[in-house]
């Protein structure tokens, strides 16, 4: 069953198209990453399946609740962390969490149970009655997450919830994005980290120009773009580019103290490259065959973005 | 299909929200509470004017600062802070957020207004001739006031001191159109037009009712302008700020 789903949205803003048409479908209890460059869509989508912007054309539904037609409804089962929208900074991080909760109707002693909880879960538990105006970016991020969870919502939206943060503020909100996902919440996200994509999300869309050009699972997609495997080595010593002279490389790059070798076939190249260390008495120090990549298959959807 | 409950519940938590962070922000110190009091002392301070006479018209002055003084910080405050983001993206619809503004400055007027009032009243000794109608001109000159307030807070701005600036423009101007430092029954010709077209004439007017009993028009339509001029204010805000929804700002 799908809980979030996207019909033909379309926005422009004058003459500029922002969403031409998307569409997608993310099934109850999955975590849907959506991927693009700067400026691909990716926040004009949120905006409009969220209720903050009307689409020109198209529908959003929120666990089958029409959430232009029926905001209130369609929130209530919501919870959201906009890319741009930070929690009140006059306000305690504690007054912050339970003034959300009280949107959601949570009775007063749910709330401060649900608060305490997710304090003690993002960390923050020792500064619940400091203004957020004295908290760095990473701890509002976690308060803005904090109201985001607080009503255990059966939607999570996010828009880019860890650009910018430090390792472990990061580290947080992921964790508690896998804890969401767990007590049943789907989640759908964006980001422009792929790495971050690969290991949360069961499903992923990538747009670019305002318009999806694939989803489907991290696998299937780094399948149908693995154009490039390759073998990464680093010897003891330094040796030069023309040391690599097998007839089946493709390519050879240099990164630091490391060789990639492309070739077509990953295990020919590792028994070649043996041999020629064994040969040339040079030590290898590691050595690597390449996984499809995710990052691969984006930079080839979206060249020239 | 809207859930009441839930819309009833918003706008109480938007003005809950407001009431925490912006009622002691300097702006509305400022203009909702000092203006209105410095605007007195120069006007009435050493002329010998009849202090009961001229009471409902500062009494309609302070309402009228203190109310529509919330309002206009509020949004371009919001977008500022990027605040706003957030708030709509919670269980709202325009119409909460509005009404949750309207309802916080509202609440600022009456509370610092009764303040005003009752101490004046005390001290002064003055004569209250309708309750009835004091609590009327409350009720609709906050609404309306506050209503005013959120109008001007509609144009896209995440700058407060270009709004605070416009209030200024548009709310001086009305203070000296209202029949507040002239009686309304000593003017004439196109002074008497002009101050038709003040919603701050008919809440001085109001409040004449209920002190003195020299009201120029009856309750009725001093009520019936100022439930109009709010409905007007409250319609020309929905407009703007969904137009501005519309184009994402």
């Amino acid at each position: 069953m799908d809980v979030i789903e996207a019909h033909n949205l379309h926005k422009s803003f004058g003459p500029v198209v922002a969403v031409d048409g998307v569409s997608i479908a993310v099934e109850k209890g999955g975590i849907f990453g959506f991927l693009g460059p700067n400026g691909a869509g990716k926040t004009t989508t949120i905006r409009m399946l969220t209720g903050v912007l009307t689409p020109d054309e198209g529908t959003a539904l929120i666990g089958g609740i029409d959430i232009h037609k029926n905001p209130l409804g369609a929130k209530m089962k919501m919870g959201i962390i906009p890319e741009n929208g930070t929690v009140y900074s006059d306000l305690t991080a504690e007054q912050n969490i339970l003034w959300t909760a009280k949107f959601y109707g949570l009775d007063k002693s749910l709330r401060e149970q649900r608060a305490f909880e997710i304090l003690a879960r993002l960390g923050l538990t020792g500064r619940r009655h400091d203004l957020v105006r004295t908290f760095s970016k990473g701890m509002r991020q976690r308060i803005s997450i904090a109201c985001a969870i607080v009503h255990s919502p059966p939607v999570l939206v996010l828009d880019e919830p860890t650009t910018g943060l430090d390792v472990y503020s990061r580290r947080l909100v992921i964790d508690t994005i896998r804890h969401m996902n767990e007590e049943g919440s789907t989640i759908l996200l964006t980001t422009h980290n792929i790495e971050e994509a690969n290991a949360l999300c069961s499903s992923i869309c990538i747009i670019n120009k305002g318009k999806i050009v694939a989803t489907g699972s991290p696998e299937k997609l780094k399948k149908t773009f693995d154009t490039s495997r390759y073998v990464e080595i680093s010897f003891e010593q330094p040796v030069k580019r023309d040391v690599f002279t097998s007839q089946g490389i493709i390519r050879v790059e240099n990164h630091g103290d490391k060789w990639r070798i492309f070739m077509d076939d990953p295990d020919l190249a590792v028994k070649y490259l043996a041999a020629l260390a064994e040969q040339d008495h040079l030590k290898i120090v590691s050595i690597a065959t390449s996984n499809p990549s995710l990052e691969e298959a984006f930079v080839q959807l979206t060249a020239g973005a | 299909m809207m859930d009441w409950t839930i819309f009833a519940r918003s706008i109480l938590m938007v003005a809950e929200k407001n009431m925490r962070i912006y009622y002691f922000k300097g702006p509305v110190v400022v203009f909702g509470l000092l203006f209105p009091l410095l605007m007195f002392f120069t006007f009435f301070i050493g002329r010998n004017l009849d202090i009961v006479l001229f009471f409902p018209g500062f009494l309609g002055m302070m309402l009228f600062f203190t109310a529509s003084s919330v309002g206009p910080l509020i949004t371009p405050w919001e977008k500022r802070e990027k605040t706003y983001e957030r708030l709509v993206s919670l269980p709202v619809i325009l119409e909460s957020i509005i009404l949750g503004d309207l309802l916080a400055g509202a609440v600022f007027g009456v509370i610092i207004t009764v303040i005003v009032c009752s101490v004046s009243v005390f001290i002064l000794t003055l004569p209250l001739l309708s309750a009835g109608l004091l609590v009327v001109g409350f009720l609709l000159g906050s609404i309306t006031f506050a209503a005013l307030g959120t109008l001007l807070a509609s144009p896209t701005t995440d700058n407060p001191s270009n709004i605070m600036m416009l209030s200024s423009l548009v709310r001086l101007p009305l203070v000296f159109v209202s029949g507040i430092f002239i009686p309304l029954d000593q003017l004439e010709g196109w002074q008497w037009v002009l101050t038709s077209f003040s919603p701050l004439t008919y809440l001085v007017d109001l409040f004449h009712a209920a002190f003195l009993g020299d009201a120029v028009y009856p309750a009725y339509i001093d009520s019936a302008v100022l439930i109009f001029v709010s409905l007007v204010f409250i319609g020309g805000t929905k407009i703007i700020q969904r137009r501005n929804l519309v184009k994402g700002i």
